[in-house]
C-alpha cells in the first residue's frame, strides 16, 4: 500500500474474561480512505472497531494485549489521554443515539465540552456540521426541535454531524445502517463517500454489497482473526483465501 | 355450561373482587376520616396553637413540625441517596466492597422503623449529643428512607439506555461529564418520584421520631433545628390514646389525620407532576 497509514494494529489480541475475541491482529488502515470490516456475526468486527477509540474500556472484563498506533502514538499506552483520543477518533453507533435534547444542542454539546462556548462560533459549527452531514436543509427551520422527533435516518445523520463537531481525523462507524431503510441507507452511504475526502472512515458492516459500494479497502474477519485485508475490488473479485471467497459468495454467513 | 367456562367465570370474579376490595378500603377510610375531620378544618385550626390540653385550638405547631422535619429529612437523604446510587450504578466495579454496599441497602430496607428509632436515639441523640431535636429525628428518618431512595434511584439510572452513555463518552466526555450532563438529568424524574414517595411514607412515621425528638406537648415553636418539636403523627397517637377526655379530643384527632393525609397527598401529587413534566421533556 502506498498511502499514509492512519491506524496500525500490532499483534492485537483481546479477551472478554476467558474468551478470546481478537487474535493477533496486524492491520494497517490507510489515511483518508474508507475501510470496511466485514465478516459473519460474532467474528469480532465491532470489538475491533471499538478498540480504536478505546470504547472497550467501559467493559470491566475486557483485556487488551498488543499495540494500536494512531498517528504513530500507541493509544493503549499509559500516558494516553482517552478524552483526547476520542476527540480525535469519532464514533457513530449501530442504533442512532442522539441525546434527548434539541437538534442544535446535540451538536453544540459536543463542541462545548471541548471548550468552545462562544455562541456565534457554536452557531457556525452547528450549521457547518449539519451541512456536512447533508442534514441542514431538512432541519434548518427546527433546530430547537427535539432530536428524537427526527426519522431514524435523520437521527443517524445527526449523530454523524455530532461526531464531526469535535473535528476528528478518524470516524468509526459500527453498522451505521443496520437500523435504517434502504433510502436512508443510500443517503448515509453517499455521505460516507463524501466524508472520505477529508476523514479516515472505518466502517463495520453486515452488508457485503454496502462494503463493496462504499469502501476502498476491506478487511474480512472470521472468529477473531483478520483473514484477508486488501483493496475492496481485489477482496471481492479475486480473494486469495478460500474462507473469504466462501463468505463473499454467500456460501455461509 | 361447560366446567371450563364456569371455572373461567369464578376466577374472573375472584380477581375482580380483589380489585374491588382495595377500592372499598380506600373509600371507607376516606369517608371515615372526612366525615370526622372535615368539620374541624378551618383557618384557625391550621394556624393556631392548641389550647385547653389540646382539646381545642389549632394544630399549627404540629403542621410546622412535620413540614420542617420532612424538609430537613429530604435535604439529608436526597443527596446522599442519589450520590450512592450514582456510585453503585455508574462507578462501582464489581467486587466485595460493592457487594457489601448492595447487601447493606437491601437489608436496611427491611429493618422495622422502631429499630431505626432506637438507633437514632443511641447514635444521634446520645452518642453524637444532638439531643432530642429536629435534626436527630431528621437524621433518623433520613437513614430510614435512604435504602428506598437508593433503590429507586438505581432503578432510574439503569433505565437510561447504555447507548446514551456511549454516545457521550465517544464524543470525549469524561465519565463525570457523561453522568452529570446526560445520565443524571434523564434519570432525575424517576429518582425524584421514588424519593418523594419514600419521604411521604416517612412523613407518617411515629416510632422513630418519638425516640429522637418529637415532643408530647410544647407551648412554643422549635427555636432551631436543635430544639424538640411537635409532629402530626405523634400528636395523633397521643390524642387518640392518652387523652383524658376522648370524646372532646376526637374532632381534633380527625382534623389532624386529615391534614396529615393532605400533606402526604400533596407530596405524591408533586411526584406525579414532576414525572409527567420530565417524561414529556425527555422522550426516548
Amino acid at each position: 500500500m502506498s498511502e499514509d497509514i492512519e491506524i496500525e494494529t500490532r499483534n492485537l489480541s483481546l479477551w472478554y474474561g476467558d474468551k478470546q475475541a481478537l487474535k493477533n491482529i496486524d492491520m494497517k488502515i490507510p489515511e483518508e480512505k474508507v475501510t470496511a470490516i466485514i465478516g459473519p456475526s460474532g467474528c469480532g468486527k465491532s470489538t475491533l472497531i471499538r478498540c480504536f477509540n478505546r470504547m472497550n474500556d467501559i467493559i470491566e472484563i475486557c483485556r487488551v494485549k498488543g499495540n494500536i498506533l494512531i498517528d504513530g502514538k500507541d493509544i493503549y499506552d499509559k500516558t494516553m489521554d482517552v478524552v483526547e483520543l476520542r476527540k480525535n477518533v469519532g464514533m457513530v453507533f449501530q442504533k442512532p443515539n442522539p441525546f434527548p435534547k434539541s437538534i442544535y444542542e446535540n451538536i453544540a454539546y459536543a463542541t462545548r465540552i471541548h471548550g468552545i462556548k462562544n455562541k456565534k462560533k457554536l452557531n457556525e459549527i452547528v450549521e457547518k456540521c449539519l451541512k456536512q452531514a447533508f442534514l441542514w436543509d431538512e432541519v434548518k427551520d427546527r433546530l430547537d426541535g427535539s432530536a428524537r422527533s427526527l426519522s431514524g435516518g435523520q437521527q443517524q445523520r445527526l449523530c454523524i454531524a455530532r461526531a464531526l463537531a469535535i473535528e476528528p481525523k478518524i470516524i468509526l462507524m459500527d453498522e451505521p445502517c443496520s437500523a435504517l431503510d434502504p433510502i436512508a441507507t443510500a443517503k448515509i452511504e453517499e455521505l460516507i463517500r463524501y466524508l472520505s475526502e477529508k476523514y479516515t472512515v472505518v466502517i463495520v458492516t453486515h452488508n457485503m454489497q454496502q462494503a463493496a459500494r462504499v469502501s476502498d479497502y476491506t478487511a474480512y474477519m472470521y472468529i477473531g482473526e483478520v483473514i484477508e485485508f486488501g483493496k475492496t475490488k481485489q477482496i471481492f473479485e479475486n480473494p486469495s483465501e478460500e474462507n473469504t471467497e466462501n463468505y463473499i459468495t454467500g456460501r455461509f454467513g | 355450561m361447560k366446567w371450563k367456562t364456569i371455572k373461567e367465570h369464578i376466577i374472573y370474579s375472584l380477581l375482580r373482587l380483589s380489585g374491588l376490595f382495595i377500592v372499598c378500603t380506600l373509600a371507607i377510610l376516606l369517608f371515615y376520616i372526612l366525615s370526622g375531620g372535615i368539620g374541624k378544618i378551618s383557618w384557625e385550626f391550621l394556624t393556631n396553637f392548641p389550647t385547653n390540653g389540646m382539646m381545642s385550638g389549632g394544630i399549627f405547631p404540629m403542621i410546622l413540625g412535620t413540614l420542617s422535619l420532612m424538609t430537613l429529612t429530604m435535604l439529608i437523604a436526597l443527596p446522599l441517596g442519589i450520590f450512592s446510587a450514582i456510585y453503585l450504578v455508574e462507578y462501582a466495579k464489581p467486587g466485595r466492597f460493592t457487594n457489601a454496599i448492595r447487601l447493606a441497602v437491601h437489608n436496611l430496607a427491611g429493618v422495622p422503623s422502631i429499630v431505626y428509632g432506637l438507633v437514632g436515639l443511641g447514635l444521634f441523640v446520645v452518642f453524637l449529643g444532638l439531643g432530642l431535636s429536629l435534626v436527630s429525628a431528621a437524621l433518623t428518618l433520613a437513614i430510614m428512607v435512604l435504602p428506598i431512595i437508593i433503590a429507586s434511584s438505581q432503578e432510574a439510572l439503569r433505565a437510561v439506555p447504555q447507548n446514551i452513555r456511549e454516545g457521550a463518552l465517544a464524543l470525549g466526555s469524561t465519565k463525570w461529564e457523561t453522568t452529570c450532563h446526560h445520565v443524571l438529568p434523564y434519570a432525575l424524574p424517576g429518582m425524584l418520584t421514588g424519593s418523594i414517595l419514600a419521604l411521604s411514607r416517612a412523613a407518617g412515621e411515629t416510632a422513630p421520631i418519638i425516640m429522637t425528638g418529637a415532643a408530647f406537648y410544647m407551648t412554643h415553636l422549635p427555636s432551631s433545628i436543635f430544639d424538640e418539636f411537635m409532629a402530626l403523627p405523634y400528636s395523633i397517637y397521643t390524642l387518640a390514646t392518652q387523652s383524658s377526655n376522648a370524646e372532646a379530643t376526637r374532632p381534633t384527632v380527625f382534623g389532624a389525620i386529615l391534614v396529615l393525609l393532605l400533606i402526604v397527598l400533596c407530596m405524591n401529587l408533586v411526584a406525579i407532576i414532576v414525572r409527567n413534566y420530565y417524561r414529556r421533556k425527555y422522550r426516548w
